[in-house]
């Protein structure tokens, strides 16, 4: 008996439920790096627009969780983590969360492609193929660098906001894609280490069931000490100014500080330190975008124009 | 009983009524999105 069989009662659907399939966690950090890529774009659109443009890739961003809980839901009920969701716990039928999910997909990139641009609009429907038949469908339990790779639907939203102002990209917002793309794996991998039984149970091949933990933990270094130097760019580039730089140049050491300490750790069933890189590595995205924001809101200069 | 849904008074009478409502509201959100975004539209190629 699965753990989400054991749990499980029967009733109605709730607009909860709904909201659950959503992933309003994932949403709310999607929303927050796209609001950075709107914000931090050259040029100027209607502030409806805009808004337009932000309800979109949150919709988008809540269409894919529902798709990917709909199309993993038989994995979700054996993993601790995510048995408490609405279709392993029997709250919403998995063809249901499928049609929802389907539907939101269509409108989001329909409504961003009515009235805001093309560009954007593609980049939204491309998120989603990739977050869901990519990621979910081919990846995610075929390879252990599944999240690496996956990491790229995750990555987008701020081209997406860029896109969404100036309807072109370029060598901006690739670094902003780049920062995310570079910072999803210790994350994700942070997380498995202290979820590896999890993992293992489900059957999904995360980099600590299949390679263990110790050349884990070697990844996790090697990325966070790829990342901080990535993450400073921005203000190289005529993106941030003198916030964006000491701000993000302190996460960034923070972050290398836990890695270091996630590589060091030898308790290996508490996992204390890679619980601390999970949370820093949050405010790592957190952080230096805000500043960012703040920097175009307070029309402070970058610091090479 | 207490779920039946077609008890407007039962948990599941109550719990239908709510979606019900937060699908009326998300609906009449999108339909003020859609006409304001088609204002905004028709002024922004007007102006240009």
């Amino acid at each position: 008996m699965t753990i989400a069989e054991t749990l499980s009662y029967s009733r109605v659907t709730t607009v909860g439920d709904f909201f659950a399939l959503l992933k309003p966690r994932v949403m709310s950090l999607v929303i927050f790096t796209g609001l950075a890529g709107i914000i931090a774009a050259p040029g100027h659109v209607h502030p409806l627009t805009a808004f337009t443009a932000l309800l979109c890739i949150a919709l988008a961003a809540g269409a894919s969780g529902a798709l990917n809980m709909a199309y993993d839901s038989d994995i979700d009920g054996v993993m601790a983590r995510t048995a408490t969701r609405p279709i392993p716990m029997g709250h919403i039928a998995r063809e249901e969360a499928m049609a929802f999910g389907w539907a939101l997909s269509a409108f989001a990139v329909a409504t961003m492609w009515l009235f805001v641009n093309w560009l954007a609009a593609s980049l939204l429907a491309f998120t989603i193929f990739f977050y869901v038949v990519v990621y979910t469908l081919w990846l995610k339990r075929r390879t252990p660098q599944n999240i690496v790779i996956g990491g790229l639907a995750g990555a987008l939203p701020p081209a997406i906001g860029w896109a969404a102002v100036t309807g072109n990209l370029g060598l901006a917002p690739t670094v902003l894609v780049a920062i995310i793309f570079m910072w999803t794996p210790p994350h994700f991998w942070a997380l498995s280490l202290w979820r590896c039984d999890d993992y293992a149970r489900a059957g999904v091949p995360m980099l600590p069931v299949v390679r263990g933990k110790r050349v884990t933990r070697r990844h996790i270094l090697i990325y966070s000490l790829l990342l901080a130097p990535l993450g400073v760019v921005p203000a190289f580039i005529g993106l941030g100014g003198m916030l964006y730089l000491v701000l993000s140049a302190a996460m960034g050491l923070w972050l290398l500080l836990e890695a270091f300490a996630t590589w060091r750790e030898k308790d290996e069933v508490k996992e204390p330190a890679a619980k601390r890189l999970f949370a820093v590595s949050l405010l790592y995205v957190f952080v230096p975008f805000a500043a960012l924001i703040v920097e175009r809101l307070f029309h402070l200069p970058p610091l090479w124009a | 009983m207490d779920d039946d849904p077609f008890d407007p008074n039962s948990r599941a009478g109550r719990e239908r009524r709510k979606r019900n409502i937060a699908l009326a509201l998300a609906l009449g959100g999108l339909v003020i999105l859609f006409f304001v975004m088609s204002i905004v539209q028709w002024h922004e190629h007007a102006g240009h």
